[in-house]
C-alpha cells in the first residue's frame, strides 16, 4: 500500500505550514507549562527554616498538611480548615455561576434579539468594564457598597440606612464575584442566542406551548452551548478568585486563592502554596471533565478540552 | 357568510419598515374557507399571503378586522390556544428533539396520557409514512422526510386547521411533485381543512379546490383552479397564473383591431365579458388558444423566434409593436420558420378583455 499524499503546493489558499505555529506554542508553553511544573515540584520539596524559597529536599509534608493538623502538644489531628476553604471557593464559585446565569440569559437574549446594528453596540457596553483593571473595579465595587457610598447614603436618606451592611460580608464577595464574571456568562450566550433560529419559539406556540415552556424546552437547549461554555467560564476562574473575597469580603469569606496567595507571602511556605494550588487544579479539572462528558453525551457541540 | 368555517372579515396588518415608513401587507382582507377544502392563497412574494397566514395562526395579530373560526372569534386569543396548527416553510423541526419527541411535543402541551401520546405519535408517522425513524434527530433526515415529520407534527394535533406556509418550495422538482399528491390525500383522508400558501402558480392548480389569488396586500379573485385560469379577473391574474399575452387593442366597429392591423371579430371573444363601446383595452389570450388561419387572422406577423419544446412548437411572433406567443401543437403539419409571415387567431371564446 502506498499513501497517497497531498502535493505539497505553497500556493493552496488558507494553508500554511504548521512550523508558523511554533513561536506562539513555545510562548504558550513557556507561560502555561513551565509555571505549573514548577508548581508541581515545588509542591514535593520542603520548607527551609529560614526565609522564602523552597528547599530541595523531596517531601509530601505540604499535602499531608492539607488534612492534618500538629498540634503543639505534639498530636496529629484531621484538619478540615483546607476543605472548608475549598468548599468556600466552590460555593462562591457556584453561587456566582447560579447569579450571573439567571442575570445573564435574559441580557443576552434581549441583545440578541434587537435590531443588528444595536447588537454590536450592545456587546461592546458588556464588554466596557475590561477596559479597566479588574482591581480598580473592584475599588470601585467596595466604594459603591460601602456604608458612605450611594447605597448606603440613599438608605439613611430615606431613614432605613442604620444598619445596612454589605461590604466586608459574604454578600460583597458574592455582588463582587457576579460583577466581575457577568461579560463571561452573557458573551458565549449571546452567541449561542444570536444563532438561535426564534422560528422554533413560534412552532412552539403554535404547537400549544405557553411562554415559560417555549423558553424551558425550546429556547433554553437551544441556546445550551453558550450557558454550558458560560458556566465553565464563570466557574472554573471563579474557583480561583482571589480579589474579590480579599476586598469585598473583607478576608472573612476566604476563598482557595487567598490561602495559596497568603502562603506564598506573609505565611512564606511555597511547598503548602504549591500543594494547594495543585489541589484546587485537580478540582477544576474533574470539573472540567465532568461537564465535557456531560456535553459529549448529549452530542453537542461543545469542546472545553 | 355565517356559515364559513374560516371567516376572515375585513382583516388589515401594516409592518413597520426600518426607514421608518409603513408596509400594508394586508388591506382589509375577506375570505370565507369551508370546512374540508383544500385552499390555496397565491401570489408573489410579499403579496400578504403569508402574513394573513400567521394571523390565522396567532403569530401575528392583525391591525383590525376579525378572524373567526365556525363563528367564534380566534384574532384575539394567543397562538398556543388556537385549534389551528401551522407546517413552517422551513419546517422548524426542534433540532434536539427525536422525530418523535417533535411529534409528541403538541401533545404533550396538551397534557394527554403517555400511552395516547405515544399511540397517536405512532398513527401520525405512519399516516405520513415515516414509521421507523421516530428515534432519528431531524439533521439525520433528509429534506423531504424532514417534511414530513413537520406534517405529522401538525397533524398528530388533530387541528380544525391546518395552515402550510410554502411547505415544499425547499424540496427538488421530483420529491415536491409526489409530496403535492401525498398532501392531496392526507387532506382527503383526514378531512382537516388545508390552507395553503404558495407562490407556484402551477403547485395552487394542481393543490386548490379553490384559489385565492393575492397582490399588494388584498385578494384579486377566488374561485377554482378552471375559473381563475379560464376566466381571470383582470391582467394581473391572467398574467399571473400561467402564461398570457396581454394584448392592446382598439375596439373598432367589426371587432378589435390588433397591433399589425389584424382584426378579431367581437363574436369570437369570451362571451361573460366586458367589452367597452370604443377606444383601447387589453385582451388576454393564452399561447395555447392560438391556430394558424389563412384568412381572417387577428395577429399578422413576422416569426421572430420558433422554440421546440416536445409536444409544443412556441412562436414568437412579431405584430406591429408587440411580440406574441403562439403555442402550437408540434404535430401540426406546417411550422413556421423565422423570418415567415404568419397568420394566427384566438379559437373561438378565448380571448378575453381584462380592463385597459
Amino acid at each position: 500500500m502506498s499513501k497517497v499524499r497531498a502535493p505539497k503546493s505553497p500556493g493552496r489558499p488558507g494553508q500554511a505550514s504548521s512550523w508558523l505555529a511554533t513561536p506562539t506554542l513555545v510562548f504558550l508553553i513557556l507561560v502555561i507549562l513551565l509555571p505549573l511544573l514548577i508548581t508541581v515540584v515545588y509542591s514535593f520539596l520542603s520548607q527551609p527554616s529560614l526565609g522564602t524559597g523552597v528547599k530541595w529536599v523531596f517531601s509530601t509534608d505540604a499535602y499531608r498538611q492539607i488534612f492534618v493538623q500538629e498540634k503543639l502538644d505534639g498530636t496529629t489531628a484531621f484538619d478540615t480548615r483546607y476543605l472548608k476553604v475549598l468548599w468556600n471557593s466552590f460555593y462562591y464559585a457556584g453561587i456566582a455561576t447560579i447569579t450571573t446565569l439567571i442575570l445573564g440569559i435574559p441580557v443576552a437574549m434581549w441583545i440578541a434579539t434587537r435590531p443588528v446594528r444595536f447588537r454590536a453596540l450592545l456587546v461592546l457596553a458588556v464588554t466596557l468594564p475590561f477596559w479597566t483593571s479588574v482591581l480598580i473595579r473592584t475599588y470601585a465595587v467596595r466604594q459603591i457598597l460601602d456604608e458612605t457610598g450611594p447605597i448606603g447614603g440613599f438608605l439613611k436618606i430615606i431613614g432605613v440606612g442604620n444598619s445596612y451592611q454589605i461590604l466586608y460580608t459574604p454578600w460583597a464577595t458574592i455582588i463582587g464575584l457576579t460583577y466581575t464574571f457577568i461579560p463571561f456568562m452573557i458573551l458565549p450566550i449571546y452567541a449561542s442566542a444570536e444563532r438561535f433560529d426564534f422560528r422554533y419559539a413560534e412552532a412552539g406556540y403554535d404547537l400549544g406551548a405557553k411562554r415559560w415552556t417555549v423558553l424551558r424546552r425550546i429556547v433554553i437547549p437551544g441556546i445550551r452551548p453558550g450557558i454550558i461554555a458560560g458556566i465553565a467560564l464563570v466557574f472554573i476562574p471563579g474557583l480561583g478568585s482571589f480579589l474579590q473575597p480579599d476586598m469585598l469580603g473583607g478576608g472573612k469569606t476566604n476563598m482557595i486563592a487567598n490561602v495559596i496567595a497568603n502562603n506564598f507571602g506573609q505565611a512564606r511556605n511555597w511547598p503548602f502554596g504549591s500543594a494547594l494550588s495543585v489541589f484546587l487544579l485537580i478540582f477544576t479539572v474533574l470539573f472540567v471533565l465532568m461537564v465535557t462528558t456531560g456535553v459529549r453525551s448529549r452530542g453537542d457541540q461543545v469542546r472545553l478540552i | 357568510m355565517t356559515d364559513a368555517h374560516l371567516d376572515i372579515r375585513q382583516v388589515t396588518k401594516t409592518f413597520p419598515t426600518p426607514e421608518g415608513g409603513v408596509v400594508v401587507a394586508l388591506d382589509r382582507v375577506d375570505l370565507a374557507i369551508a370546512e374540508g377544502e383544500f385552499f390555496v392563497m397565491l401570489g408573489p412574494s410579499g403579496c400578504g399571503k403569508t402574513s394573513l397566514l400567521r394571523c390565522i395562526a396567532g403569530l401575528e395579530y392583525p391591525d383590525s378586522g376579525e378572524i373567526l373560526l365556525d363563528g367564534s372569534r380566534i384574532d384575539d386569543i394567543p397562538a398556543y390556544a388556537r385549534p389551528v396548527n401551522t407546517v413552517f416553510q422551513s419546517y422548524a423541526l426542534f433540532p434536539h428533539m427525536s422525530v418523535a419527541q417533535n411529534v409528541a411535543f403538541g401533545l404533550e402541551m396538551e397534557r394527554l396520557p403517555k400511552n395516547e401520546i405515544k399511540s397517536r405519535v405512532a398513527a401520525a408517522l405512519e399516516q405520513v409514512k415515516l414509521t421507523g425513524l421516530d428515534r432519528r434527530k431531524p439533521t439525520q433526515l433528509s429534506g423531504g422526510q424532514q417534511q414530513r415529520v413537520a406534517l405529522a407534527r401538525a397533524l398528530a394535533k388533530q387541528p380544525k386547521v391546518l395552515l402550510l406556509d410554502e411547505p415544499l418550495s425547499a424540496l427538488d422538482l421530483k420529491l415536491r411533485r409526489g409530496m403535492q399528491v401525498e398532501l392531496k390525500r392526507l387532506q382527503r383522508e383526514t378531512g382537516i381543512t388545508f390552507v395553503f400558501v404558495t407562490h407556484d402558480q402551477e403547485e395552487a392548480m394542481t393543490m386548490g379546490d379553490r384559489i385565492a389569488v393575492f397582490n399588494e396586500g388584498k385578494i384579486v379573485q377566488v374561485g377554482s383552479p378552471q375559473e381563475i385560469y379560464r376566466r381571470p379577473v383582470n391582467g394581473f391574474v391572467a398574467d399571473f397564473i400561467g402564461e398570457t399575452n396581454l394584448i392592446k387593442v382598439t375596439v373598432g366597429s367589426g371587432g378589435f383591431i390588433f397591433p399589425g392591423g389584424g382584426v378579431l371579430a367581437r363574436e369570437l371573444l369570451a362571451e361573460d365579458c366586458e367589452v367597452p363601446a370604443a377606444g383601447e383595452c387589453l385582451l388576454a389570450v393564452r399561447p395555447e388558444d392560438f391556430e394558424l388561419v389563412d384568412t381572417d387572422a387577428a395577429v399578422v406577423g413576422e416569426v421572430v423566434d420558433v422554440i421546440f419544446t416536445g409536444g409544443l412548437i412556441r412562436l414568437h411572433v412579431r405584430a406591429g409593436d408587440q411580440e406574441i406567443v403562439a403555442a402550437l401543437p408540434s404535430h401540426g403539419a406546417v411550422v413556421p420558420a423565422v423570418g415567415d409571415q404568419t397568420r394566427l387567431r384566438p379559437i373561438t371564446k378565448a380571448a378575453r378583455t381584462v380592463g385597459s
